[in-house]
């Protein structure tokens, strides 16, 4: 059965269903119906999934475009796995979460939900696809659904946001287009399928070329530091469920480009570059972590805190490189850092919204004293801020972990200031929490009403994720560490490989 | 009896000890049904929060029996639970031998009377539940905390007891003070994390290991420079959770709690994890003499500090908390000491957090029927309003000034003579802090249940209802008998021997030494002058301005005022330069690229006139263009 | 023989350039279009009678028919101008580059 088409052609199909029906109230429940139909496949097809398998699996092939050696190719190693599984997860609850989302504005409540199950397909196809061409046009239409969602839905600076969050992704996309073409006939063999391009590219300047290529638009994506001002506009003005599928999802392609392309592609040009990548996600975490303090705009202020996770999560991918003993550790905490930076910053983006959606303002001296009108509310905001400060017990902090742990057998004092972020997180979390639930209830507040049952589905499943996986990860560690090692042959491989090829080369 | 060698870790799996996880699973099922359950758990909260506590003490105790019926050499048992990170920490266990199981008894047993003490003390609190289920919650992390049988689960029960702590302090969250106190308290302790952090980091890639048994076992593996830098590491983490200097700010603070959890977490337990983690980490400490130098430097340090603290404070639960620090301080002192230390180290932990929660307990006693007054100048002549919290708190003053033969006494004077035999510098310093201790306790004593009535005119003064002076009773007879029965016969320092060592030659009790015999002196002359000074004069309603010195020790030695300086301003500071650097620099840069952009279209738009005429003498001029060049090119 | 036609033809298509380079009226200026294109028709016709195939009168009918539908359009745009700002003046029409 071909499991990753399926579960594509079902939420493309759920998109179109939507769009035909008249009432919005079943357009939102059909939504919700295809979401949880994929989530369902999609748990069925990872419980097939035998970690210690073929590194590919659900393998799906198809000649596209014959004459460039295009081809329709799908399949998932244990990374991409675990992060379809992020994005099926977070829809249903994204749907959810926002229910009444669409109707404050004039644009069309169907067309919200239907752009919703669009991006999921493009999601789980840009994870899946092992052709690069393939990878490329879904990192590309993945823009399109997004650009609508946050220009039509989005706050008052919508417009400024989208075009600033699409201008920003195409600049990155088109360098990466041109390394695409360029690595498809550098290497001269006809075809994109990535198991193929692996270590054809054996020239370091080459691979130091078309590794920027990739780079920088991975870099926007991630957001890296400096490449990151879009973020912050784009997640505020988005709406909220927008926002927990572009910073929960959208920007992992980032990382898990990074890992996929960047590394295997060109491990030597990774290795050269590593530095200067560690430098700029460590000054991320920090800068991040800073900035972040320093907002009013709650949207904004998890914005920032993300730009200080995807720090931290290129720091363990680039830590994943030849001759750290720590490689593995680094690059499956990294790995999971993706998958629980999804829920964490979901959730927190999510219960937000819940706040703004009841007090209208995402100013954080609005507030104050909400913990005594909503102590739902306020309890479910503590618990995903804690998260994002990586508390002992919640999944992100055995990503956070491992990342540090696994970077620091290499990059000593990178990882000792990256572990400082330690510090601003709490005082990130904890200053908003105490400015926005604690001290004397605010005039404004007093009549804010407690999380309704809808809301509490969507925070639960979130809460629970985070917890048990705080405590028991191995099942998702078990599945990405495979796939981890399987990416870290292929980086070191390939290095060895060239660093024998100048003899070969000249006997040619 | 002898003392044995370090015992090897045997697995274990049946009896009490066997069932160990449910000691922290116990509460944590309280937690999590109180906190889940929410309004429909009120009517029995606090019940089951007591019994989930009390159970766990049951285990406890159990566990204890069991692990005595094995033979010293055996009493080291782990038990293995599920499997956790493969590559960092394959498995999650639990070790029970004698110094987890003495924290064990500590924190259930304490701990269930202060559940229960707290049953009378938040009866007129709206989220009383609330209060059990976050008290529960830290009673479990405190039990994970020093059950581990790794770093990493252990740190996972560090930072459970931190956020219990969080919730506490800022229990009363409507208060601004009490919301900013917690956050405080949890960020300053985050400082220490990241030193706990970064020295598990480099444990591993020491030792490519973090449990106990791979770690301490090949500690002598090490090289000395690698073993100091995880021992200072360490220590910062120890400092953060055990309000050791620098990091002994938030303590004070975090009074603003209820006074149920500074009698647990801000004394008796939680602060004490840093002196469970440096007799943990002992073989990593015993072999790095600089280390060792550091903690114990840091120690006593902190015990003057904190007794000056102590001397200055009106607020009663602040005096007791800078006594906290100073009792800490020579907890951490001992640990730095080596094995001769580590048994006074943690003999005094457990007196202590009998004899301080006994005070705290009494402190909250006196608040509760003075209207949450904590100003001891408002206080006064309560001894006779309230006999049963005064003659309860009159022990546990006895024991914490170490009055002879009391608990303080056999466990304080014990750890003196270890400084001693370590280093007459640091040894003197000890018996100076012990002199102070005699005139704060004896200043608090006096102002609180001496002398005349100061009381507001609203204060109706009684004695608290029996669910809160029965645990106080209790914790008073441990404050008496406990300290002789763990000294005499170096009784605690066999049992701890198969978990932590012991010295060569075991030390004997000397009653008349000279260092005993100074300190009592000492404390006798401080007891005199606070007598003079607030027991027999009057003691003014507002504090007088004082000297200098008064107010470096009111100002708690200008610890905040340095942070503020240090850390907080210039922090400020840079936080306002990064957002106008991101929203200018970075992103200004990004639009102005963008505007540069839009300007230079703008400007070549110009070219389009808008004339049919002029696009056609274009289109002309191009076409005869093409074709010319096609003739040049034609042609050649 | 060719050569005159071609003369012929290139003479009219430079009449008409020059036409509607100089001219102001559009009336004028599409004839002088109209023009231009008769003189590629000739020249087509001339090349096809010349190699003896029908592909150049083929071309040139496409140009007429292009022409005719060139004609309804502009002609219509023309008369809508003129009816609005009453002048056939091409030099009055330049709101496209706002």
């Amino acid at each position: 059965m071909p499991w990753l088409s399926t579960l594509m052609g079902v939420s493309v199909l759920g998109a179109l269903g939507v769009t035909l029906i008249r009432n919005d109230k079943l357009a939102k429940q059909f939504t919700l119906l295809v979401s949880l139909i994929v989530l369902a496949l999609t748990v069925t097809m990872a419980v097939q999934f035998s970690p210690n398998g073929d590194q590919w699996q659900f393998q799906e092939n198809h000649s596209w475009i014959p004459a460039f050696g295009v081809n329709y190719s799908l399949a998932v190693d244990g990374i991409a796995l675990v992060l379809i599984l992020l994005s099926v997860i977070l829809v249903p609850i994204v749907v959810l979460a926002s229910w009444h989302d669409a109707e404050k504005g004039k644009r069309s409540v169907r067309t919200y939900f239907s752009l919703i199950l669009v991006l999921e397909a493009m999601m789980i196809g840009v994870f899946a696809a092992t052709d690069v061409f393939l990878f490329y046009v879904f990192f590309e239409a993945m823009l399109i659904p997004m650009y609508f969602m946050i220009g039509s839905y989005g706050g008052p600076q919508r417009a400024y946001a989208s075009v600033k969050f699409l201008l920003y992704s195409l600049f990155g996309g088109l360098l990466m287009l041109v390394a695409v073409i360029a690595l498809y006939s550098i290497a001269g063999k006809n075809t994109f399928m990535l198991s193929d391009l692996i270590g054809t590219i054996q020239d370091v300047n080459t691979q130091k070329w078309l590794f920027l290529g990739f780079f920088v638009a991975f870099a926007i994506k991630a957001p890296l530091w400096p490449f990151h001002t879009w973020l912050p506009d784009a997640a505020a003005q988005a709406p909220a469920g927008a926002a927990v599928l572009l910073v929960g999802v959208l920007d992992k392609v980032g990382t898990f480009g990074m890992m996929r392309f960047c590394l295997q592609l060109f491990p030597d040009a990774a290795a050269y570059f590593t530095p200067l990548v560690i430098v700029l996600a460590v000054i991320g975490v920090i800068y991040g972590a800073i900035v972040a303090i320093g907002q009013t705009d709650m949207m904004r202020l998890i914005a920032y805190t993300s730009v200080s996770h995807f720090g931290l999560i290129t720091l363990g991918v680039f830590a994943m490189t030849k001759g750290n003993p720590g490689a593995q550790d680094a690059g499956t905490g990294a790995t999971l850092y993706m998958v629980n930076h999804g829920f964490s910053t979901g959730a927190l983006f999510l219960i937000v919204g819940f706040l703004i959606y009841r007090r209208g303002s995402k100013f954080i001296p609005d507030y104050g004293g909400v913990q005594k009108v909503a102590p739902i509310l306020a309890g479910t905001f503590l618990v995903a801020g804690l998260s994002s400060l990586s508390l002992p017990g919640l999944s992100t902090f055995v990503s956070e972990f491992m990342v540090l742990a696994g970077a620091y057998r290499l990059h000593v004092p990178a990882t000792v200031i990256a572990t400082m972020g330690v510090i601003l997180a709490a005082i990130y979390i904890l200053w908003m929490y105490q400015r926005t639930m604690n001290g004397p209830t605010a005039e404004s507040v007093k009549t804010l009403p407690d999380l309704n049952a809808r809301e509490k589905w969507v925070v639960a499943p979130l809460v629970a994720l985070l917890l048990v996986f705080g405590f028991y990860p191995k099942p998702l560690l078990d599945v990405i560490n495979p796939a981890v090692k399987d990416t870290l042959s292929s980086v070191s491989v390939t290095a060895d490989q060239a660093a024998a090829a100048p003899g070969v080369k000249e006997g040619k | 009896m002898e003392a044995a060698e370090i015992a090897s870790i045997t697995q274990h799996s049946g009896g009490a000890i066997g069932a160990a996880w449910l000691m922290i699973a116990l509460p944590l099922v309280g937690a999590a049904v109180l906190l889940l359950g929410g309004r429909r758990t009120d009517k029995f909260g606090h019940l089951l929060g007591v019994l989930m506590a009390v159970a766990s003490f049951v285990v406890a105790a159990l566990a204890f029996v069991q692990l005595l019926g094995f033979a010293p050499g055996e009493r080291r048992r782990g038990v293995s639970l599920f499997e956790f990170i493969p590559g960092l920490v394959d498995k999650v266990g639990l070790l029970v031998d004698p110094l987890s199981i003495s924290f064990c008894l500590l924190i259930t047993g304490v701990g269930s009377l202060i559940h229960v003490y707290s049953i009378g003390y938040m009866a007129h609190d709206p989220n009383r539940r609330r209060f059990f289920a976050y008290l529960n919650l830290f009673v479990a992390a405190m039990l994970l905390l020093v059950l581990a049988d790794n770093y990493l689960a252990l740190f996972v029960g560090w930072e459970g007891v931190g956020l219990a702590s969080y919730l506490l302090i800022g229990f009363w969250q409507h208060k601004p003070s009490a919301a900013t106190a917690a956050k405080k308290a949890f960020i300053v302790n985050r400082v220490g994390d990241v030193g706990l952090l970064i020295a598990m980091f480099t444990i591993f890639a020491t030792f490519h290991s973090l449990t106990f048994s791979g770690v301490l076992d090949r500690a002598g593996d090490a090289s000395q420079g690698t073993l100091t830098a995880i021992g200072l590491l360490l220590l910062v983490g120890a400092c953060g959770k055990s309000a050791q200097l620098p990091l002994q700010s938030w303590l004070l603070d975090a009074m603003e709690g209820p006074t149920p959890v500074s009698a647990l977490i801000h004394a008796a337990t939680m602060v004490t994890a840093g002196v469970y983690l440096i007799v943990r980490s002992g073989p990593i400490f015993e072999g790095t003499g600089t280390a060792q130098l550091v903690v114990t430097i840091v120690g006593v340090a902190t015990l003057l500090a904190g007794a000056i603290i102590g001397t200055a404070k009106d607020d009663i639960k602040k005096a007791l908390a800078g006594s906290t620090m100073s009792q800490i301080g020579y907890m951490v002192l001992a640990a730095g000491v080596g094995p001769a230390g580590y048994a006074f180290a943690i003999a005094h932990l457990i007196t202590h957090g009998f004899f301080k929660a006994d005070m705290f307990l009494g402190a909250g006693s006196v608040m509760h029927a003075m209207n949450d007054e904590v100003d001891m100048r408002k206080y006064g002549g309560l001894r006779k309003v309230m006999p049963i919290t005064f003659a309860t708190f009159l022990v546990g003053y006895l024991a914490i000034i170490g009055f002879p033969l009391l608990s303080g006494y056999f466990t304080k004077d014990g750890i003196i003579e270890t400084a001693m035999e370590h280093s007459a510098v640091l040894g003197w310093l000890a018996v100076l802090g012990a002199g102070i201790t005699g005139f704060y306790m004896s200043r608090l004593v006096f102002m609180t249940f001496f002398g005349k009535k100061r009381w507001d005119a609203k204060a109706h003064p009684h004695e608290s209802p029996a669910v809160m002076t029965v645990p106080l009773l209790l914790l008073s007879i441990g404050s008496i008998a406990l300290g002789a029965y763990l000294i005499l016969g170096n009784r605690f320092m066999i049992f701890l021997s198969p978990a932590v060592g012991a010295p060569e030659h075991l030390p004997e009790f000397h009653p008349f030494s000279a260092p005993g015999l100074a300190t009592l002196a000492l404390v006798a002359i401080g007891a005199a002058f606070a007598w003079l000074r607030y027991g027999a004069a009057e003691v003014p309603a507002t504090a007088p301005r004082g000297s200098f010195l008064t107010t470096f020790a009111r100002r708690d030695l200008y610890g905040d005022a340095l942070n503020e300086a240090l850390f907080m301003r210039p922090g400020q500071w840079l936080t306002r330069l990064a957002v106008f650097f991101d929203n200018r620099g970075v992103d200004g840069l990004v639009n102005g690229l963008a505007a540069s952009i839009g300007g230079s279209s703008g400007r070549l738009r110009r070219v389009q006139t808008g004339f049919v005429r002029s696009y056609a003498l274009s289109i002309f001029v191009g076409a005869a263009v093409l074709v010319g060049a096609w003739f040049v090119v034609g042609n050649l | 023989m060719t050569t005159h036609y071609l003369v012929l033809s290139a003479l009219l298509f430079a009449i008409g350039g020059v036409g509607v380079l100089v001219r102001r009226n559009a009336i004028v200026v599409f004839m002088c279009v109209e023009l231009m294109l008769n003189a590629c028709n000739l020249a087509f016709v001339t090349f096809a009678r010349q190699n003896g195939s029908l592909d150049g009168q083929v071309i040139a009918f496409f140009v007429m028919i292009v022409a005719a539908a060139e004609v309804v359009i502009g002609l219509a745009i023309i008369v809508t101008i003129f009816r609005t700002r009453r002048s056939a003046s091409v030099d009055d029409a330049s709101l496209l580059k706002h």
